[in-house]
């Protein structure tokens, strides 16, 4: 009855599945490390737009122009990093053919075209040099500055989350098994990606926001990280494994530290302010890089894909489920061929 | 489904989409490709390549009913025949992608052929992913707007 011949029933039942000779069911995803660079770049453009809007309205000039630059720099990265990844880069425009709610390529896409006017224009209005003011052309540019910004702060959510709904949105086990939590991370490694930017770029006595900010988002990221962490269901391994782990611990350490000195150190010294912003921006990019490479992993080892659907299919005996799922609870099924309707045993030799 | 070559900017979101690992990237092309059954042949009245070529009929082609029907008949045949593991994968229009253009007899699990034992197009969970998204959304302006309202002023 059991592969050594032995009547005797395992403590603790075999965790086996089958597949064809081990061969991955699904194909990876095709994209580089362009994508979750993108996911960063595209975090931070928002971050900083949101941030650069609120400054513009409470009169804090230095943190407006660290966020309006910072907001177009990595929109402008984020366009390069997306279209640089393409099949056929060349005709990135065919994105703009269709709009379809079902597909958050789509959405994003037409979330980015929406987003970019403002942001663009919000940084024109800040890099226009002194003695162009004057003009009609300068006049009219330095007007459109705050509601090109505040345009761009109304777009910049959608743009901090679309990337969570494009990832989830997948047949990528691990990206769709988080898809619930996926958004508050990465709205979260937005907020704290912009405000660690406005910690480095601003002075201390403009940065209050920036550093609120910061600390808002790097709770909200490290929370709703740890409870992807905590879901059931064997996709979730690939988190909390090998260098999606990793990268994602690293992430943690850097974003927690970040915040530690926004709500200390920060608060006094340009300094402090300046490492702890850039320890929050690269806790966001490693945070993108790791959920990233857990759906990577999870699309590699054909585990992810049968054992889960096998339970769904409930042929698989309560034990075994469990121990592939990660949750044995030690109670072990006496008589295996009942919980399988067609009485064989399916599992591998 | 066919892939409009003259279109596709070779976005890869569909690999990433299909629970079956069917359709892929082309290297050197950057396009998306997966079998056509055939498309142009379909247009000019003929059957699909791999289905005419076949010599022991175990590929065949024609409308989707009368495959079905044909397909449970076999089954049938097999399971009379002493051949209990015999099964259909893919014919029911009511599993978890409504059924599939293209599907198979098998001798054994699903998984054992490479493919997947009960696929579920991720676009099920459409509304609930949206929603989260949005929420995400909505409390990021919501704390962003308090940063700047904070008690301190600064």
């Amino acid at each position: 009855m059991r592969d050594d011949g032995s009547r005797e029933e395992l403590a603790v039942p075999r965790a086996s599945f089958r597949s064809y000779y081990g061969r991955p069911v699904l194909k990876p995803p095709v994209w580089g490390w362009k994508i979750p660079a993108y996911l960063f770049t595209g975090g931070l453009s928002a971050g900083s737009a949101l941030l650069a809007a609120g400054a513009d309205l409470t009169g804090r000039p230095a943190l407006r122009r660290a966020g309006r630059l910072g907001g177009f720099g990595g929109l402008l990265v984020s366009m390069y990093l997306l279209i640089a990844d393409l099949g056929r880069p060349e005709r990135f425009h065919h994105m703009l053919r269709v709009a379809k709610p079902s597909s958050p390529m789509s959405v994003g896409t037409w979330i980015l075209t929406a987003y970019g006017p403002g942001s663009g224009l919000a940084a024109a209005a800040e890099l226009l040099p002194a003695s162009l003011r004057p003009t009609l052309a300068g006049r009219l540019l330095h007007a459109a500055g705050r509601p090109a910004g505040l345009s761009a702060a109304i777009f910049a959510p959608g743009v901090a989350s679309y990337t969570a709904a494009l990832l989830a949105q997948t047949a990528v086990p691990a990206w769709h098994e988080a898809r619930r939590e996926l958004p508050f991370v990465y709205t979260g490694s937005a907020a704290a990606s912009g405000g660690g930017l406005g910690m480095l770029l601003a002075p201390v006595a403009e940065a209050g926001p920036a550093r609120r900010l910061a600390v808002a988002g790097a709770a909200a990221e490290l929370i709703a990280s740890r409870l992807v962490e905590r879901r059931p269901g064997l996709p979730i391994e690939a988190y909390t494994t090998g260098r999606a782990h990793r990268l994602r611990r690293a992430s943690e350490y850097l974003t927690l530290g970040g915040a530690i000195v926004a709500v200390s150190a920060a608060r006094r010294s340009r300094l402090a302010a300046a490492a702890g912003g850039l320890a929050l921006l690269a806790g966001s990019a490693l945070q993108r890089f790791g959920t990233f490479e857990a759906g990577v992993a999870s699309t590699k080892d054909p585990k992810y894909v049968v054992v889960p659907q096998r339970v769904l299919l409930g042929r698989t005996r309560r034990d075994e489920a469990l121990v592939l799922l990660g949750q044995f609870d030690g109670h072990v099924e006496l008589s295996p061929e009942c919980d399988q309707p067609d009485g064989r045993d399916w599992r591998v030799q | 489904m066919v892939v409009q070559q003259d279109i596709c900017n070779g976005c890869g979101y569909c690999v990433s989409g299909c629970p079956y690992g069917v359709i892929d990237r082309r290297h050197g092309d950057g396009r998306a490709n997966k079998c056509t059954l055939c498309y142009d042949r379909l247009h000019g009245g003929l059957e699909p390549a791999c289905a005419k070529a076949c010599p022991t009929k175990s590929i065949q082609f024609g409308p989707l009913d009368e495959l079905r029907e044909r397909a449970a008949q076999r089954l049938d045949q097999l399971h009379d025949a002493g051949v209990p593991e015999a099964r259909l994968y893919g014919h029911d229009p009511d599993d978890g992608v409504g059924g599939n253009g293209a599907f198979f007899l098998l001798l054994d699990e699903p998984e054992v052929y490479g493919l997947p034992p009960e696929p579920v197009v991720p676009t099920r969970d459409l509304a609930s992913t949206w929603k989260h998204t949005g929420a995400a959304a909505a409390a990021l302006l919501a704390v962003a707007v308090s940063a700047f309202v904070g008690r301190r002023g600064r």
